[in-house]
């Protein structure tokens, strides 16, 4: 398949977050600040379906070619982590990074990358993830298409350029849908897409050389007034977790089979 | 502050032509704010879905009818019900968590510039009459309380299985209003040609009362043999985690958990699954979980009722025999 506009511009936007395999051992709240901590010694992960919507974009690049920027919006980056992407094969790395990108809601954080894409110049898609693993809003690629006032599709398993546009199949619940849109548009994509690639070694060197492109609130022409959050934050907890678990056991792991099948039905469950 | 009588209109949505479960229970939650509650529906001949909406506790239903509906595209949906809201500027809008739902949700709210709480599980007024949303967020490591301003409306999408339906009441009466949102036929710019479903065959996942699901700790597809064997056995129906989903070993339309279904079965019996936070999210609604892992300090174990502390391989097939005969007599 040969596309029209090839090489095709994509923007991948990445979150980096608190690596969501944190043990719950580990996991934190600060009552004061409502904000979950890190775990000390854990470092931060690029959004694991981040590193899908980036896999999506390099199988074009490798298909029909493309040029893949990757976008962020945040403070307190670590390099290591955040050039993961490069490291995958992504070409660029733009970071949109200030002291005042924190805390952001969904409709901030779609603001701020809605002016970063404009920022970055022409583009024929915009690449998300499914949802971040922080608060699993699932929000932003929906507030940003409309921003940009593009076709968005979400939760995407598989994407192709066809003709003039895009076909997605959008993984439901009990199969997919088919969904046609015209270009440019914005798809979040969802992990039912595959696993990432691996960095290679020499993607690993090549990334090592870039230098990513900052910009700040001001640099992008940030209004200040639209980054307060829409929602308060009145309490942020762990959720108490009360279950006592019943251990069965038996004379060896056979016989605890047998009997918790006997206890199962004891208690009126089978 | 808030207007109680502000209306509270719910989203609608039809399964097979019917009222579906969501939007009742959408509709008890709107009944438990207090104030009236009307649900919206698009689209064409929803008189009888009207009707069943009156009976699940609604006191009013809109019909929203445009030829740009017909085919449910969620641009259409979007700009239709963004025409309803500032026509009737309700002061809460209840939106299901389905794949429809969370797409509508953020961007009518963007439209209308107004706040959105996603997959919430509770949802109260406090003294003042202010909105306050309860949301697992970290994968449901923690519960967020988030309050609503005074702008109208307050978008709050709802998690599934969470607020029981109300009885159908077929005396109920109530308001059918139509109304005809102007919309652009090029406002439809993403369009869904083609739904492909793969449904497995027996009891659904989400309306099994026994539900057996296997993760990574299976090591491959064929155990999943042995699962099938024993939800037949108890009339239940087999599910996964998305380890296992991810390595292939079983359709995603099998994955319970935070990306994939809600299931609220009365008894849940995982094997060779850790319990994972987004895990848990799918099931912590299952009455009771029964755990079979090799790892004594799995979080399986944290959350599950009955366990046992061994290797697959050996406990299931005399927990399956066992099972059999007593299912037997
Ligand atoms: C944003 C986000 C969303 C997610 N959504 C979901 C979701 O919807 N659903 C979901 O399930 N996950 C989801 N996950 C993934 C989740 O975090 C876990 O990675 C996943 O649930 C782990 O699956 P598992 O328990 O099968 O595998 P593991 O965590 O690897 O656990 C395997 C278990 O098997 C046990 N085991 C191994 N061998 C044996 C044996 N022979 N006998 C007995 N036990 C054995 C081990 O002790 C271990 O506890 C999500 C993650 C993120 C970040
Ligand atoms: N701060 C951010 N920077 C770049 N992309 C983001 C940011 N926050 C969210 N996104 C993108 O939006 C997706 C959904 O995020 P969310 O709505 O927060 O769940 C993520 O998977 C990312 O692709």
């Amino acid at each position: 398949m040969t596309s029209p506009r090839a090489p095709v511009r994509i923007l991948v936007c990445v979150k980096q977050v608190i690596d969501p395999e944190t043990p719950l051992s580990a996991f934190k709240v600060d009552p004061a600040t409502k904000r979950v901590l890190a775990a000390p010694g854990v470092p931060p992960v690029v959004n694991g379906f981040d590193e899908n919507a980036v896999e999506a974009a390099l199988r074009l690049k490798d298909t029909v070619g493309a040029e893949v920027t990757v976008l962020s919006v945040g403070q307190g980056f670590i390099m290591d982590v955040m050039k993961k992407p490069l490291s995958m094969g992504a070409d660029r790395l733009v970071l949109a990074q200030d002291p005042s990108f924190q805390d952001l809601d969904p409709f901030a954080t779609a603001y701020i990358l809605s002016l970063a894409v404009r920022k970055s110049g022409a583009f024929d898609l915009v690449l998300c993830g499914r949802q971040a693993s922080d608060w699993d809003n699932a929000q932003v690629p929906l507030v940003l298409a409309e921003l940009l006032g593009l076709p968005c599709v979400t939760v995407a398993q598989k994407l192709e350029l066809a003709g003039k546009g895009l076909v997605v199949q959008r993984a439901l619940p009990d199969g997919y849908e088919v969904v046609e849109a015209p270009l440019p548009a914005l798809v979040s994509v969802s992990n039912e897409l595959g696993e990432p690639r691996y960095p290679t070694l020499r993607g690993i060197m090549a990334a090592g050389k870039k230098t990513p492109v900052t910009w700040t609130a001001a640099d992008l022409g940030v209004d200040l007034a639209r980054l307060a959050p829409k929602l308060r934050v009145l309490d942020l907890f762990a959720p108490p977790r009360e279950k006592q678990c019943e251990f069965v056991a038996g004379e060896n792991e056979a016989d605890a089979g047998r009997l918790l099948a006997l206890k199962l039905r004891e208690d009126k469950l089978i | 502050m808030t207007d109680m009588n502000a209306e509270t209109v719910v989203l609608g949505d039809l399964a097979d032509g019917r009222l579906s479960g969501a939007t009742a229970e959408l509709i008890a939650l709107g009944r438990k704010l207090g104030g009236p509650v009307a649900v919206a529906f698009a689209g064409v001949g929803l008189e009888s879905a009207a009707s069943e909406a009156l009976a699940a506790g609604a006191d009013k239903a809109y019909l929203l009818n445009s030829p740009v509906l017909a085919e449910l595209q969620t641009d259409a949906l979007v700009a239709a019900f963004e025409q309803l809201c500032k026509h009737s500027s309700p002061a809460v809008v209840l939106v299901a968590k389905t794949p429809m739902g969370r797409d509508v949700g953020p961007r009518l709210a963007t439209r209308l510039g107004v706040g959105l709480a996603q997959d919430c599980v509770d949802l109260r007024r406090d003294s003042s009459g202010t909105l306050i949303a309860t949301r697992p967020v970290y994968g449901g490591n923690a519960l967020a309380a988030l309050a609503f301003s005074d702008a109208r409306p307050s978008i709050v999408v709802v998690r599934g299985k969470v607020y029981p339906p109300l009885a159908p009441d077929p005396a109920r009466k109530g308001e059918i209003v139509r109304f005809e949102p102007k919309l652009d036929p090029s406002a439809v710019k993403a369009r869904t040609v083609q739904f492909v479903r793969r449904e497995a065959a027996g009891v659904r996942l989400e309306d099994a009362a026994v539900v057996v699901s296997g993760g990574r700790g299976l090591g491959g597809p064929e155990p999943f043999g042995m699962l099938k064997e024993l939800a037949g056995l108890l009339d239940g129906a087999v599910g996964a985690s998305r380890a296992a989903c991810d390595a292939g070993w079983i359709d995603h339309s099998y994955q319970v958990g935070l990306t994939g279904k809600t299931i609220t079965p009365n008894v849940y019996i995982t094997v060779g699954i850790s319990g994972a936070s987004q895990h848990m999210a799918g099931c912590s609604g299952a009455k009771n979980i029964v755990a079979i892992n090799k790892d004594a300090n799995a979080n399986i174990f944290k959350e599950a009722r009955y366990g046992v502390v061994g290797d697959w391989k050996k406990v299931l097939p005399s927990f399956i025999e066992a099972v059999r005969e007593l299912v037997k007599s």
